[in-house]
């Protein structure tokens, strides 16, 4: 995709030789499904210039390299996976967005802010600061890498993650390795085992520290020709192997250990948002999502500044992610015609096992979030949970959702007590 | 013309080399550069791939003031005055150097009765800015510090480096220079027929009149190869763990501990690439290739971190490493020039040789006549200026004027570290050229941030493989 000319009149500020200046309407960093689809709607609202900005060659974000089916809308609450190649979707949100009226700008990257709503922006055509009316943060999220969850051992090559697996098989056809492990259990791990098997590499066991998946759930997994063994209740801890992986040691929860032979290793799952622009802007985050923390209407902290898709949340479905860019463009509408930004509004928090609601911030009476519900994560399986919301005490909502709540997995909580919460109140308060 | 000259691979020259340094680690390195002023037909060889790949790619890389050496010692005056040439070095070559300075943070009664003997050996070393601050100043210095610090050293001449860089550009000024470099060529025995040692390689034989023994944690085995027993080296392993550049912010000095009868306990710093690093262990072993973690190990460093700044340990963790540092059972350094072998060995580097290199190589140059060797006349070596790295700087996306003439430098691969297209390339094609996955990481930082290749990995593998497959070497599989 070509990078557009910038617009008429572009100046240099002063003191800054070098560096161009303009302004855009609505300026949305990332074109993942989020971003895109939340450009569409704005270009086609007509919101002036929507200006998507995305740092790799091509846009669409990770369904780039999902060379699996699943993607897109088939069920408006995507329950159940799309029909579409995660390329084939990215390709039409981009070519829907462009179609729209949207500028889509490719190889430009936002590294940091130079004002409020103003970006500053690196591309091989320069450096621009671009200041719009509203900024719609959709950077995404991506798996933790071997490091960042603290597993020791040598440093050696053959240690992935599930997004460097897929664009080294699908988008650069690279040796991967003959023998692999895969860290986790979820449909992103059996996705990593389709990949590998594309590219001749037996997987030797997934590995998972969960015990197994009650039946009826384990059903919605993608299903591989031939089983692969799934080692519940065991973690990875030790990566072995002096230039190569040799192997990775293995620890059963009742302590039992042993080293299984193998050359490559992919680290699935285990999210986290890429909040470095939304940090650097000092856009406060959640504590327990660590994505920007927004309201129902998608806004931040910071005036003009919304953040949608995965960015809030590590991880929902594309089409999630491509819904909130969709719903948040309204509540950008609203915000160019002149609605006042509200103040803070009252914390959504969470007890454990909970780890996170998204969105997670309320106002009493404001709009509802995406379909009517917010989105939790627990950290352990349970069974019948009982959730209820609280403020200061009070009981504001007391119901059991209809199915159990799994680590990894989405569970629902639905958003009719909102109105019914304090505004000059304390945080509300998430519990099972 | 000079002659430029790098090999990774194949059988080496048959000639005659007046001197073979062996070992291009920072020492290593830096000696060579130092015998690139001379007249002399001088080899630099690694058994790694890259020069830097030992001990000097895995340290806390603080430039040293010097001011708690042990006074008197051979290693107290080498790391003083390497210091300053260091410093003055990296402002010629644009090697990345902050000036943080360093508190010493105590934690507890007898850590702060530490501090004025401390205080007192520093002046001892030759250093007179240190001076003792009370509770207050410290908060006020370093607000993000844990409840409970009662005081510390203050040392302002402490500063942060890039420890790859320097190793690279001494190698690179040594190259440019003249000298030969041959990587992947394991030195495995020593035969000397009186003029000549004929070493035996991995890569065939090498036939040197002088050698020099830079060998780090191998400098004992490769001694004795020549017939000497003057020490053993013990590796003492040290984990690090690197945390995410958005904690950067966190900490302002370089907060190392007050070593007590107790400990040495573990240091908080920020690194001039803006991550900051809490580390190193130290433990005793007995292989020399245990740079692995443990367990155990993060786990302590984890909760002492905890102490020291809580804030930070909340932090997104970017990597770990551990390096060894070649401990023996001399307290200093063993620098020796073996007239009867030709040779010259220096031993015992242990965690000061970064700082030292300068001062350590200009060491050995005085006392190579010793040897035999003679060096004639010097000559200045032409400058360099090495691509900047660090976070202090402007980095290559930051600037424009550059990004105009050459887009390369606009167009970003790794997106974590900001790294382009231009700064890849260079290192690809540059004097002594990135080889490796790990050896591109060390002159770009490319694949080196906090998402280790989950967005960049395999477009940086493929510039790698391109770039092998033009100079007629295999290519890497991905990591
Ligand atoms: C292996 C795998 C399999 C999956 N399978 C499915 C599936 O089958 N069905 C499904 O519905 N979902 C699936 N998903 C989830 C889906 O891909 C995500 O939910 C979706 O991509 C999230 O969209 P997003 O727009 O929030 O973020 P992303 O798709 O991550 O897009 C973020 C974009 O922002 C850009 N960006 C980030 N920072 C900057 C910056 N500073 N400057 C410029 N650009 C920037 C990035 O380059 C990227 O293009 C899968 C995910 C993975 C990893
Ligand atoms: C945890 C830690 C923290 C440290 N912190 C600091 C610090 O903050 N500041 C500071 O100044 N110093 C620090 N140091 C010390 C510093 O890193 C070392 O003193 C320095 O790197 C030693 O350099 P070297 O060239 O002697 O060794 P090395 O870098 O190990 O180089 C030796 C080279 O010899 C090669 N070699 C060995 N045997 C053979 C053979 N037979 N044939 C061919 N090649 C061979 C190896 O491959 C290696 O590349 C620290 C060290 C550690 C471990």
């Amino acid at each position: 995709m070509r990078p557009d000319g910038p617009s008429a009149r572009p100046h240099s500020p002063a003191g800054h030789p070098g560096i161009t200046e303009r302004t855009v309407d609505v300026l949305v960093v990332g074109g993942g499904p989020a971003g895109l689809t939340a450009a569409r709607r704005l270009a086609a609202a007509g919101a002036g210039r929507v200006e998507v900005l995305d740092r790799e060659r091509e846009p669409g974000g990770i369904p780039r390299h999902c060379f699996h089916g699943g993607f897109g809308a088939r069920d408006p609450r995507h329950l159940v996976p799309g029909p579409l190649h995660g390329p084939e979707y990215a390709r039409r949100l981009a070519a829907d967005a462009l179609s729209a009226g949207a500028a889509l700008r490719t190889s430009v990257t936002a590294t940091g802010w130079a004002g409020p709503r103003t970006l500053e922006i690196t591309g091989p055509g320069g450096i621009e600061r671009v200041t719009a009316r509203a900024v719609v943060l959709a950077t995404g999220a991506r798996e933790r890498p071997r490091a960042a969850r603290l597993i020791p051992g040598t440093r050696p090559a053959g240690v992935l993650t599930t997004g460097e697996l897929q664009q080294a098989v699908h988008l650069h056809g690279r040796r991967i390795g003959s023998r692999a492990v895969v860290v986790g259990a979820d449909a992103i791990a059996h996705n990593a085992v389709l990949t590998l098997r594309a590219a001749g590499v037996e997987t030797v066991a997934l590995v998972s520290s969960r015990p197994p998946l009650p039946v009826p759930l384990s059903l919605s997994l993608p299903r591989p020709r031939r089983p692969v063994t799934v080692l519940h209740r065991t973690t990875v801890t030790e990566l072995v192997g002096h230039g190569r992986l040799t192997g990775v040691r293995l620890r059963h929860e009742d302590g039992r250990t042993a080293v299984v032979a193998c050359d490559t290793v992919v680290f699935t799952g285990d999210w986290i948002p890429d909040h470095e622009l939304a940090r650097r802007g000092g856009i406060p985050l959640d504590p327990g999502t660590r994505g920007p923390a927004v309201d129902t209407a998608y806004r931040t902290a910071e005036p003009g500044v919304f953040a949608v898709g995965n960015l809030l949340h590590g991880v929902e479905r594309a089409g999630i992610a491509a819904e909130e860019g969709r719903v948040a463009a309204g509540q950008v509408l609203r915000h160019l015609a002149g609605e006042p930004w509200p103040g803070p509004g009252l914390p959504v928090r969470v007890g454990a096992p909970l780890l996170w609601a998204a969105p997670n911030r309320v106002h009493p009476g404001g709009p509802p979030p995406l379909y009517g519900r917010f989105i939790l994560r627990t950290a352990r399986p349970l069974a019948l949970p009982r959730l209820t919301v609280s403020q200061d005490g009070r009981i504001l909502y007391r119901r059991r959702p209809p199915l159990p709540a799994l680590p990894g997995r989405p569970v629902h909580l639905g958003s009719g007590w909102t109105s019914a919460a304090d505004p000059a109140g304390g945080a509300l308060l998430i519990t099972v | 013309m000079i002659r430029v000259r790098v090999t990774t691979a194949g059988p080496l020259p048959g000639a005659t080399y007046d001197v073979v340094v062996v070992g291009a680690g920072v020492v290593g390195s830096a000696i060579a550069r130092e015998l690139a002023r001379h007249r002399l037909r001088t080899a630099l060889v690694d058994a790694r791939d890259d020069v830097g790949d030992g001990t000097s790619k895995a340290n806390t890389a603080i430039l040293h003031t010097g001011f708690d050496a042990v006074p008197g010692s051979l290693e107290s005056r080498l790391v003083r005055e390497g210091r300053h040439l260091l410093a003055a070095y990296a402002a010629e070559t644009g090697i990345p150097v902050e000036p943080l300075g360093a508190l010493l943070v105590a934690w507890d009664r007898e850590q702060l009765d530490a501090l004025p003997a401390l205080a007192a050996k520093a002046e001892r070393n030759g250093y007179h800015e240190a001076a003792i601050i009370g509770p207050d100043e410290v908060y006020r210095r370093e607000p993000r510090l844990g409840p409970g610090a009662l005081g510390a050293l203050d040392v302002p001449g402490e500063s942060v480096i890039c420890p790859w860089t320097t190793t690279l550009a001494y190698a690179t000024q040594a190259v440019r220079g003249g000298v030969e470099l041959h990587l992947n060529c394991r030195v495995e025995n020593i035969a000397d027929d009186g003029e000549h040692h004929e070493l035996t390689t991995g890569r065939g034989p090498l036939r040197t009149r002088h050698l020099i023994n830079a060998a780090g944690l191998h400098a004992d085995e490769l001694d004795r190869r020549l017939g000497r027993d003057d020490f053993t080296v013990t590796p003492r392993r040290g984990q690090l763990i690197v945390f995410d550049k958005l904690a950067r912010p966190l900490v302002n000095h370089i907060l190392l501990p007050v070593p007590t009868a107790l400990g040495k306990g573990v240091l908080v710093s920020p690194t001039v690439y803006g991550n900051v690093m809490l580390g190193p262990t130290a433990e005793d072993l007995d292989d020399k290739r245990a740079t692995n973690s443990t367990e155990e190990g993060l786990r302590a460093l984890l909760s002492q971190g905890e102490r020291i700044m809580p804030e930070l340990v909340a932090e997104e963790i970017t990597t770990v490493y551990a390096g060894l540092r070649s401990a023996t059972e001399h307290e200093d350094y063993r620098i020796r020039a073996h007239p009867a072998q030709r040779s010259l060995t220096v031993g015992g580097i242990r965690s000061t040789g970064l700082t030292a290199s300068m001062a350590i190589a200009a060491h050995v140059m005085d006392l190579l006549p010793e040897t035999g060797l003679a060096l004639g006349p010097a000559r200045e070596l032409e400058p360099i200026r090495m691509p900047n790295i660090g976070e202090a700087f402007p980095r290559p996306y930051q600037r424009p004027e550059l990004i105009a003439a050459d887009p390369a430098y606009g167009t970003l691969v790794c997106h974590c570290e900001r790294v382009s297209l231009g700064e890849i390339r260079d290192a690809l094609t540059a004097t002594v050229p990135a080889c490796s996955a790990d050896g591109l990481r060390r002159r770009t930082r490319a694949r080196g941030g906090r998402c280790q290749g989950f967005y960049c990995g395999p477009a940086v593998d493929d510039l790698l493989d391109t770039a092998a497959a033009e100079r007629g070497a295999p290519g890497t599989v991905t990591r």
